[in-house]
């Protein structure tokens, strides 16, 4: 009895170690097979908790933006409002005055946009294909304007526009409260013409990489054919530029729509800038509508928030699919 | 022959030169002037006349000597600055390459997410952080809400327990300090990287195949892969992001806002023309530095 017992057992071990090879295989196949799950799981949790992290505040204001004022004050209510109501999107609007403001700032922005792309892009394709002298030294400076905060620049500035001289009628006037190009959107235009803009030089930067890694066979074929410089560059170097100028569109729109230190460097009118709107919007509706309960001012100020973000959101989700495309195959990258 | 093809050289310079000019014209005018202005600014007493102009006494090093031994804020504002820039700015990086990196994968909803993403971008505007600020420390009630702030953290974690958990493992207390920290400001952090993910994804792509091809072949894990494919190939990258967060984290630093405010509304022009120079100076030193140490370690594929 005890030998059959053992003569199995030998048996099976003799099996055992034939299928070794084909087990191991087999447990190498399972374990990776483990693996790729345990690391989509890994990413996925990642994924989720990092854009729960972006998006938790974007969360809270959207749902406080539609509190009526019971819910506010009803502990119950955490997320979803109980007496949801648009009432708080209809006084941010009127006290931001939201249709003309908007209206006035996106032809800001977008006329920025405009000249932005065309002075960058021809500065750009300027220093990716011609040779003159000091070019490394200007293309250094090109760089120089990137790193050098403009605050630094900011009070000469300040003062040249303050007394941009230009029809004698500055002295009639002093102070910021004066009608001079502080105040107005002009110094920011010509900051913009001359290159000078905000961020203007990344975007020099972005079109010089583009403009350099095209090929430049295109040219001279154009310039055999008979081609200007200025036409080749408008006409044939511009076309092929979409995707750097889908990505400069898009940043420009978006630093240009939020900023705040222009805006306030050159004081201009809260009428034509969104961002200085809604900065003072929680001053505004304590002040006119009067509530003085920041608690209620604040769902207010969410509405106004979700109002100034949203034309900029919009634009991205219509640009998006173009915006990733353009980026990775823009100059950004050297 | 030979001065002829000179002479298209020059047509040639000349051309560029024409293309580059509004630049040209602009970075003489506002930059390269308003440079020296706020140079001579700073060395001088500034008082604005009623015409509009401005008069200028010359007061020597004064206006540095009070920057950064007199005023109250001026010293501590502009080194917490720098020290913030430098604690988060490692951080920025590793983040943003990790996420890169994650982004870069193929997944379902990918679009969806690098979408989500960029969201920061467009929701880090001064404006709107200021008027939340703002809010948030009209209900909590001024000091209130500094204390409050201090105690807990904006992301809503546990740092206590997190603190306790650590110091019991006995991790070194700096260690811990800065992991917490992290922690802490983790939405901070994920909302100053947008740019970044953006640019090391740009950098991803631009990887030639072919390199992941031969590294398969030669049976590397992928492991092996990141540290001798991926990780090289980034690195100019990221000398530009670090470029760029130390920039842009030190435009939003609380010493632009003083400088701003010492300017505008009490008027010292010259006092903050030395302020806005010393921290530019400063953050220019960082910059060199951390751009030496980065550089030394990049690779240039071509």
């Amino acid at each position: 009895m005890e030998l059959i017992e053992k003569m199995k057992q030998s048996k099976d071990s003799i099996k055992l170690f034939a299928n070794s090879s084909n087990r191991v295989n087999e447990q190498k196949k399972l374990l990776s097979k483990t693996k790729r799950i345990l690391l989509n799981v890994l990413r996925f949790i990642l994924i989720v908790g990092i854009s729960y992290i972006i998006l938790s505040p974007l969360i809270t204001i959207i749902s406080r933006s539609f509190f009526s004022a019971e819910d506010v004050y009803n502990p119950l209510v955490l997320l979803l409002p109980i007496n949801p109501t648009l009432e708080n999107f209809r006084i941010a609007a009127s006290r931001m005055s939201y249709v003309s403001t908007l209206t006035s700032t996106i032809i800001y922005v977008l006329s920025l946009m405009l000249i932005q792309l065309f002075i960058c892009s021809m500065v750009g394709y300027g220093f990716a294909r011609f040779n003159f002298p000091f070019k490394k030294l200007l293309f250094a400076c090109v760089i120089f304007t990137i790193i050098i905060p403009t605050h630094t620049i900011m009070l000469p500035i300040y003062m040249h526009f303050r007394k941009f001289d230009l029809f004698g009628l500055v002295q009639l006037f002093t102070g910021k409260d004066g009608i001079n190009l502080l105040s107005t959107r002009v110094p920011m235009y010509i900051m913009t013409i001359f290159g000078c803009g905000l961020r203007s030089g990344l975007y020099i930067y972005i079109f010089n990489q583009f403009f350099r890694g095209l090929p430049k066979e295109i040219e001279e074929a154009a310039f055999i054919d008979g081609a200007g410089s200025f036409y080749t560059y408008f006409r044939i170097m511009l076309v092929n530029a979409i995707p750097s100028i889908i990505t400069v569109s898009v940043f420009s729109i978006v630093w240009q729509y939020n900023d705040m230190f222009y805006s306030k460097l050159f004081s201009i009118k809260a009428d034509y800038s969104m961002s200085i709107k809604i900065s003072t919007l929680q001053a505004t509706i304590q002040n006119m509508d009067k509530i003085t309960d920041p608690k209620l001012a604040q769902i207010y100020l969410y509405a106004g928030i979700v109002l100034t973000v949203l034309p900029v959101v919009l634009m991205y989700i219509g640009l998006q699919k173009y915006f990733m495309e353009g980026v990775e195959r823009s100059g950004i990258v050297g | 022959m030979k001065s002829k093809k000179l002479t298209l050289m020059q047509k040639r310079a000349l051309t560029g030169l024409i293309f580059i000019s509004p630049w040209l014209v602009g970075f003489i005018v506002f930059y390269l002037v308003s440079l020296i202005k706020t140079i001579q600014f700073s060395l001088c007493k500034v008082s604005v006349a009623d015409t509009g102009g401005y008069a200028l006494a010359f007061k020597g090093l004064s206006n540095f000597k009070y920057a950064l031994f007199q005023d109250a804020d001026f010293n501590q504002i502009l080194v917490n600055s720098v020290i913030g820039m430098l604690v988060d700015m490692p951080l920025i990086i590793f983040f943003s390459l990790f996420m890169a990196i994650l982004l870069n994968q193929k997944f379902k909803g990918r679009t969806i997410v690098r979408a989500i993403f960029f969201i920061p971008v467009i929701m880090n505007a001064g404006a709107i952080n200021d008027a939340l600020e703002l809010a948030r420390q009209l209900i909590a009630g001024g000091l209130s809400a500094v204390a409050s702030d201090a105690g807990t953290s904006s992301s809503g974690v546990n740092v206590y327990f997190l603190f306790d958990t650590f110091s019991e493992l006995g991790i070194p207390r700096g260690l811990i300090d800065y992991i917490i920290g992290a922690v802490s400001r983790s939405y901070d952090i994920v909302r100053a990287s947008g740019v970044q993910i953006i640019i090391f994804l740009a950098a991803l792509q631009s990887v030639p195949g072919s390199l992941y091809e031969v590294s398969k072949i030669e049976g590397a894990t992928a492991y092996e892969t990141f540290w001798k494919v991926t990780f090289p190939m980034v690195t100019p990258l990221i000398l530009t992001n670090v470029v760029y967060t130390i920039v842009d984290s030190f435009v939003t630093s609380d010493v632009v806002d003083m400088a701003y405010k010492v300017a505008i509304t009490d008027h010292k022009y010259g006092i903050s023309s030395a302020m806005s120079l010393l921290s530019t100076g400063v953050v220019s030193i960082v910059l060199i530095i951390v751009g030496i140490l980065v550089s030394r370690k990049t690779f240039y594929y071509n």
